[in-house]
This record gives structure tokens, C-alpha cells and sequence, in this order.
């Protein structure tokens, strides 16, 4: 019974399906402000890095000007605000009730978010092998708190969007599995958000 | 599907049910036990520490064990008693106010009540798992990095688990409020409990994400070898004073506002008036909030920030007297003229002004930087936190639960023995803590666990510790008053204290699950009253009787605590013995299955997440017979 109120034919689909219940509603509202609370979390996390940036115990540990390289971190931040852009393909296409369109989007916004876990990975890897990790310096530790932190968001937003391409597979589109989608949008995008400050505190004041 | 609360259940259901439930009366109540527990527990290491402290050069606790006395007690009482208290009353409440059936997220309602207790319970599991923490309830990174053992670990993890549940329930009350709200009832319609709750919510929003990166700064650097705090590797120990007093500000006003609320709500109910100047109390709560964040230095004046950082603080912090001052003369004024019902709740109002200002007239002292260096960590401070704690969130607790004992529990609290209590704990309360402040003066310093015979000192401290057995008199009261209320179980009807003015009074006792059969239209502040005085007494519905969804029971909510709870053990004992740990860790046995613990308890609560994000969860329809039926028998049982 409670079923049908979600599966709107597609002569009804509302303008705006993500909101169009009242739980939708509620997610809509509630994650907004969720958001808030986690930009003053990455606030912190920035003002812990500025604070300890290139705080390091003796003169053999690399500072920031000689780890960072731009040209990677320029490919990572692309490939991150590119995926923001495949997500809101997604979206258009969940307004538009194109379920297939918007599975597809959300597969290629995986894969670009994947791409970019694979080279802060790579970047990770490098810097350990020159010496600096989290155990080696306060500098150490504020760089991978931060980076990591913004990557452990994007491997939650990963799993997040593989689990929702797949449950919504067999259950097709409905205002119900609208305001799933747009939950996660919302967070993707935040996500390339604090990238983007990581990118201009972390690693062009860094190498500047 | 769904259950009436006439059906007898047998124990086990009854205990299942609130294992799982997502109806916020039932987990008010459960906020209820479990922080009355935690307030008790706290009020006896307050107990033990004045015993301590009665005569000079006492040995009754020695030096250590009274440091884990002062951290358990002020951490309990901060975290597991004070604000699940005050959650409780929201919980019980604020739907009911705002014409609602639930909160937004029934589900994360019920995350964030087991988060609270399970974090508590590791906290506490600390007395018996080699000793509690021990470097004070603000845990300065000077200090916890170097404490030995595992106590500061589990301050660290049982903070971070209750702050996590404390987070949710903070995006679910602003939500609610915004969202949730029953026709007719725009924001400055909203009943003043309602607007600090709202207020409070989004305190927590900004307040709680610095403690979660302060305590995971102070996670990494004592059990897994970073370096945030550690000197020698570059690291700096006052970030942690920043971002514990970014939260910890703000966190004092989380406490404060909604017991505002309540005050405001009694004051109105019981002097028969509305409240005196609505729009500048709201005002003056916004403000307080605001305000809220940008005084925090100034538990930092003596770290050495500068004179420009310190006259700022200073300053910023004067400013709150101002909306506060505002809060208080409209109070008096919605006394004044009243026809006064001198109630339980309404002698603790009363109370609560007086002994509230005296605690802000010391804070504006404090606010002086360069008093405040003849002040700091003496017992001041120590009288001057109490005042406004004590007099104002206490007592605010104490109002809130004779005024909302009858909508949690539908029985009426003795008013004799609550009288009492008022009597016992007040005069101890003043005797304990008025003291204080001039044995400050006289330079005694706060957090040391004795004192020498000859200082002056030996007086005052214990006329301070006879008021304490007043205070804890006045609770025994209390429990018995509670006990006895429980054993008779004598119903009350709608509207126990005769003068209701708001929604949550309107409602038959008990309460249906869904709350409202109809969502009520609101015509104005003070909802009930104008139906009272303008209507028939009863409220308007705004929509016909008809179905209504309503959200599943979970035991998701649980499984996922109880993933972290699990997962902290791990990461307890993760640095014993290994060789990158700090020294008050690294002599001890390495354990190797820390690890394991650690992964499989986040497995738990990850995959839980999954199952949760996979299941639809669809809730359910109460349908127009149900109500019909329901409306009926209320309509027999009143005539």
C-alpha cells in the first residue's frame, strides 16, 4: 500500500521529485544542515593545518614547498569538479524521470571520483617513500588528518553511490529513490567544495 | 502494524520495544532513565569530592583518584547528565508544541539516544578498566598526552561516540522545527521552549564538529602515534584549547538556552499572563547564540594570547550580558502583576533568577581580562560555573521535570515532597557554592585534592560540604518523590496544570502514538490558550480525520552504536607496546587483536549503514478507521 504514494507515473513526476514527499523534504532540509556542521568540521581541520604547517621536528624533514607538486594536484582537482558536473547530468535526468540516463551519470561520477582516490593514493604512497607520514612530524600528521579526511569522504561518497546505482537497479525511479539520489548529490558536491580549499590552502599556498 | 498502548505486552516486548523504537515520547523517556542514572553517578563524585575537601589534609581519596573524581564528575555531568536531560524534555516535548507526529528523522532520533548511552557506558567502564581520566573535564593537551594508562583514551572515545549521537540529535530538532511545524504556527508563533531548542539545535550544529576534530587530534596523538600535541615533533598543545573551548562555549549556552525555555514556559503558565516581550526574547536567544561563538578565548586569557586577542574576548563577552539582561527583566515583568501559582516549577523559576545573575554578574567580572588573571583556576571559578550551571540548568531541570512529569508519565509529582526538595536543594545549593567564590579570593586554587590545616580555608570548606549533603538530600527526596508518584499511578487528564497555554497541553493523557488524530491549526502564540479564551477550549483541526504515514521500528539504530562501542575497544588498546606510541602507553602488554576488534566493530556499524541505505523503509499508514475508532473512546472516556 504505502508503495504507491512513491512510484508517480510519469505524466505526474513532479518538477522537483526529490522533495516531493515529506521525508524528501526532511532529507533535503536536514542534510543542508548537516553540511554546515561539516564545513565547520573542515574549518578545524584547516585551522589545525595552518597551525602546524611545516612544523617539524629537525632540519631533514621535507617541508611543504618541496613535497607538493601542482601538476598532479591540478589533475586531481579536475577530475573531482568534473564528476561534480556528471552528478548534476544525473540529476537532470532524475527531474526528467530518464532513470536509465541518470544510473548511467552516476556510474561515470564513480568512476571519475575512483580516478581521483587512485592518485591521492599514488600521492600518498610517493610522500611516505620521501619520509613524510603521519607519525613523522606534526606536519605529517595535519596534512594526512586533512587529506585523508576529505579522502575518507570520497570513499564514503563511493560506496554511497555504488550501493544506491545498485539497490536502484531492480526498484527503478520513484520519488523515493529521487531523494536518495539528490542526498548524495548534495554531498558529492560538498565534497569537491572543501577540494577546492584543499587545492588553494593546501597546495598552491604551499608550493607558492 | 501498529501498537495502541492499552495492549498488555510481556516484559520482553515492552524491553524490544524500546530497544527499538522511534516514537520520540518513548525515547525522551529513555533519555530520561539514562540521564537521571548519569546525573547520580555525578552527583556522588561531586559527593566524594566535598568529603574530601571537608577538613584539611584529608586523606580519603588520594591525590590520583581525585583527579579521576573531578573529570568523571565534570564530564558526566556536562555529557551524559545535563544535555540528555534536557533532550529528554525536547524530545517529550517539542513535537508536541510545533502540532507535529515525530521528529523529522525518527530513525537518527533513536541513533542518537543509544549513541549517548553506549559512549556513556564506555566512559564509565573506565573506573573498572584501570582507572578513569584523569586531566580534568577539559582534558588540556598538556596534560592527557603525558596521563598514563588508558583513562584519557576513554574520555577520548566515549566522547567522541556520545558527541556523534549528540550531532544527529542537534540536525533532527533543527529540522523538525523548521520543517514540521503545524499550519498556522509560523516561527514567531513558536512557543519559547521551542525557539531555544531551535536555537540549541543549531549551537550543536557548529559547536560539536571542533570537539569531534579536537578529541580525534588527541585520539590520533595518544593511540596511533601522531603528532598534533607533541612538542618535540612540532606539535602545538594550544590548538586543543582552541577547539575545545570553540565547542565548549558555545556548549554552556547549548545548556543554558533550553532551560530558558522552560523557565519561560513556567513563568507564563504559572503567573497567567503571556509572556512579557515574546519578539525580544527571541531576539535576545538568537543573539545569545551568536554571541556564543565568538567569546571563547575567553577561557584563554592567561595562555597569552596578547592584550588585542584578550580585549576583543573581553569585550564580546561583556556583550552577552546585554540580551541576557533582557531575558531576565522580561521575566520578572511576566511575573509581574500575574496571578501567581507558586507551583514546584514556579518556586524554581523564581529561584533560578536571583542565583542565575549572581552567576552572570561573577562571569562579567571574569570577562575583565586582567581581573581574570587573579581569578583563573581558583575556586572562583569553580563557584562562578556552578551558579549558572547549578542555578540556572538544575534548576531548570528540576522545573522541567515536575512541570513535564505528567506529560511523560501522565501522573502528577507530590507537590509537598517536591517543595522539599526545592527547600533542600536550593538552601544547599547556595551553601555549597556561595562560599566558593570568596574562598577563591582567598587564593585557594581549583583541582588540587587537599588542603593545608592553618591557610583559612578550613571553615569554608566545610560549610561548602554541609551544603552539599543538603543538595544531596534534597535528590533523595526527589527519587522517593518519584518512586511513590510511579507506585500509585494515579492518572491525570488533559491539562493537569489547569493553565495550559501551548499545544502540548491539549493532548489527552496519555497521548496517542501519533500524537495528533488531526494536525492542529494554530491562530496564535500561546495556541491552547486562545482556543481557551476565544474558542471552545478545544483546538481546531486543520485537516480532516483521514490516513497518515508514520515511520517503521528499527533496530538498526542499536547494531550501529553498538558497531562503534565495539570498534573502541580496538583503538583503546591499539598503541599498547608498540614502539611509535607515547610513552604512558608504549611499556605496556602489546595486544594483537586490538586491531581486529577495531575493524570488525566499524564493520558493524558500516554495514549497518548499507543495509539501512538498501532496505526501503517505507513506514506505515494508520488509516481513518483507527482514528475514528480512537476519537470515539476519547469522546466515552470524557463524558
Amino acid at each position: 500500500m504505502a508503495n504507491m504514494e512513491y512510484n508517480v507515473p510519469s505524466e505526474r513526476w513532479p518538477v522537483h521529485p526529490e522533495t516531493a514527499t515529506a521525508e524528501g523534504k526532511n532529507k533535503f532540509v536536514g542534510f543542508w544542515i548537516f553540511l554546515a556542521g561539516e564545513t565547520v568540521l573542515f574549518a578545524s581541520l584547516f585551522a589545525t593545518y595552518l597551525a602546524l604547517k611545516d612544523s617539524v621536528p629537525s632540519d631533514d624533514h621535507l617541508l611543504a614547498a618541496e613535497l607538493f607538486h601542482l601538476p598532479l594536484a591540478f589533475v586531481m582537482t579536475m577530475l573531482l569538479l568534473t564528476s561534480s558536473l556528471t552528478s548534476v547530468y544525473a540529476i537532470y535526468h532524475m527531474r526528467n524521470n530518464n532513470f536509465q540516463k541518470m544510473q548511467l551519470w552516476l556510474g561515470i561520477t564513480a568512476l571519475l571520483g575512483a580516478g581521483f582516490l587512485a592518485l591521492e593514493i599514488y600521492e600518498f604512497v610517493e610522500y611516505v617513500g620521501l619520509g613524510h607520514t603521519f607519525r613523522s612530524s606534526a606536519f605529517g600528521s595535519a596534512f594526512y588528518f586533512l587529506i585523508g579526511t576529505h579522502g575518507f569522504h570520497v570513499i564514503v561518497g563511493l560506496i554511497w553511490v555504488t550501493l544506491l546505482i545498485l539497490r536502484n537497479a531492480n526498484r527503478g525511479m520513484s520519488v523515493y529513490t529521487a531523494a536518495k539520489v539528490n542526498t548524495f548529490a548534495l554531498y558529492w558536491h560538498f565534497i569537491d567544495v572543501v577540494w577546492v580549499f584543499i587545492f588553494t590552502i593546501v597546495y598552491l599556498l604551499g608550493v607558492l | 502494524m501498529a501498537q495502541t498502548s492499552t495492549q498488555k505486552k510481556g516484559v520482553g516486548s515492552v524491553i524490544w520495544e524500546y530497544l527499538t523504537t522511534v516514537d520520540h515520547k518513548k525515547i525522551a523517556i529513555l533519555y530520561l532513565i539514562a540521564g537521571g542514572f548519569f546525573f547520580a553517578l555525578g552527583g556522588i563524585e561531586a559527593m566524594l569530592i566535598r568529603i574530601q575537601l571537608a577538613v584539611p589534609n584529608n586523606d580519603f581519596l588520594s591525590a590520583g583518584l581525585y583527579n579521576e573524581m573531578i573529570t568523571m564528575h565534570g564530564t558526566t555531568m556536562i555529557f551524559l547528565a545535563a544535555m540528555p536531560l534536557l533532550f529528554a524534555f525536547m524530545n517529550a516535548v517539542v513535537p508536541l508544541q510545533i502540532g507535529a507526529r515525530d521528529l523529522a528523522f525518527p530513525f537518527l532520533n533513536s541513533m542518537g539516544v543509544w549513541l549517548f548511552i553506549l559512549g556513556g557506558i564506555f566512559l564509565n567502564l573506565s573506573w573498572f578498566m584501570g582507572g578513569a581520566p584523569d586531566a580534568g573535564w577539559t582534558s588540556y593537551a598538556s596534560l592527557s598526552i603525558d596521563s598514563p594508562g588508558h583513562g584519557v583514551n576513554f574520555y577520548a572515545l566515549g566522547l567522541q561516540i556520545t558527541g556523534a549521537g549528540t550531532l544527529m540529535t542537534g540536525i533532527n530538532f533543527a529540522t523538525t522545527i523548521i520543517t514540521m511545524r503545524a499550519p498556522g504556527m509560523t516561527y514567531m508563533r513558536m512557543p519559547l521552549f521551542t525557539w531555544t531548542t531551535f536555537v540549541a539545535a543549531i549551537l550543536i550544529v557548529f559547536a560539536f564538529p571542533p570537539l569531534t576534530i579536537g578529541v580525534f587530534l588527541l585520539m590520533f596523538d595518544r593511540m596511533f602515534g601522531s603528532n598534533f600535541f607533541i612538542v618535540e615533533a612540532g606539535g602545538n598543545t594550544i590548538i586543543w584549547e582552541h577547539l575545545f573551548w570553540i565547542f565548549g562555549h558555545p556548549e554552556v549556552y547549548i545548556l543554558i538556552l533550553p532551560a530558558f525555555g522552560i523557565f519561560s514556559e513556567i513563568f507564563s503558565v504559572f503567573a497567567r499572563k503571556r509572556l512579557f516581550g515574546y519578539s525580544a526574547m527571541v531576539f535576545a536567544t538568537v543573539l545569545i547564540g551568536f554571541f556564543g561563538f565568538m567569546v571563547w578565548a575567553h577561557h584563554m586569557f592567561t595562555v597569552g594570547l596578547g592584550p588585542t586577542a584578550n580585549a576583543i574576548f573581553a569585550v564580546a563577552t561583556m556583550a552577552i550580558a546585554v540580551p541576557t539582561g533582557i531575558k531576565i527583566f522580561n521575566w520578572i515583568a511576566t511575573i509581574w502583576g500575574g496571578s501567581i501559582e507558586f507551583t514546584t516549577p514556579m518556586l524554581y523559576a523564581i529561584a533560578f533568577i536571583p542565583s542565575f545573575v549572581m552567576g552572570g554578574v561573577t562571569g562579567i567580572m571574569q570577562a575583565a581580562a586582567p581581573a581574570d588573571y587573579q581569578y583563573h583556576d581558583s575556586y572562583f571559578i569553580v563557584a562562578h560555573f556552578h551558579y549558572v550551571i547549578v542555578g540556572g540548568v538544575v534548576f531548570g531541570l528540576l522545573a522541567g521535570l515536575h512541570y513535564y512529569w505528567p506529560i511523560m508519565f501522565n501522573t502528577m509529582l507530590n507537590e509537598v515532597l517536591g517543595k522539599i526538595t526545592f527547600v533542600l536543594f536550593v538552601f544547599g545549593f547556595h551553601l555549597t557554592f556561595l562560599i566558593q567564590h570568596f574562598l577563591g579570593l582567598w587564593g585557594m586554587p581549583r583541582r588540587v585534592f587537599t588542603f593545608l590545616d592553618g591557610q583559612g580555608y578550613n571553615a569554608a570548606n566545610m560549610i561548602s560540604t554541609i551544603g552539599a549533603f543538603f543538595m544531596a538530600a534534597g535528590v533523595i527526596i526527589l527519587l522517593i518523590n518519584i518512586v511513590m508518584t510511579l507506585v500509585k499511578n494515579e492518572r491525570v487528564g488533559t491539562d493537569p496544570w489547569g493553565d495550559g497555554r501551548t499545544l502540548e497541553w491539549s493532548l489527552p493523557l496519555p497521548a496517542p502514538y501519533y500524537n495528533f488524530a488531526q494536525v492542529p491549526l494554530v491562530r496564535g502564540l500561546d495556541a491552547y490558550w486562545i482556543e481557551k479564551k476565544q474558542g471552545d477550549g478545544k483546538i481546531i483541526p486543520a485537516e480532516s480525520v483521514g490516513d497518515f504515514h508514520m515511520p517503521n521500528n528499527s533496530i538498526i539504530p542499536l547494531i550501529m552504536s553498538l558497531g562503534l562501542f565495539i570498534a573502541s575497544f580496538g583503538a583503546l588498546y591499539f598503541a599498547d607496546g608498540k614502539d611509535w606510541a607515547i610513552d604512558a602507553v608504549s611499556g605496556l602488554d602489546a595486544k594483537p587483536w586490538a586491531l581486529p576488534v577495531l575493524v570488525i566493530g566499524l564493520g558493524i556499524t558500516f554495514v549497518s549503514m548499507g543495509v539501512r541505505s538498501w532496505k526501503d523503509d517505507l513506514g506505515y499508514y494508520v488509516t481513518k478507521e483507527e482514528i475514528e475508532k480512537d476519537l470515539e473512546e476519547l469522546e466515552r472516556g470524557a463524558k
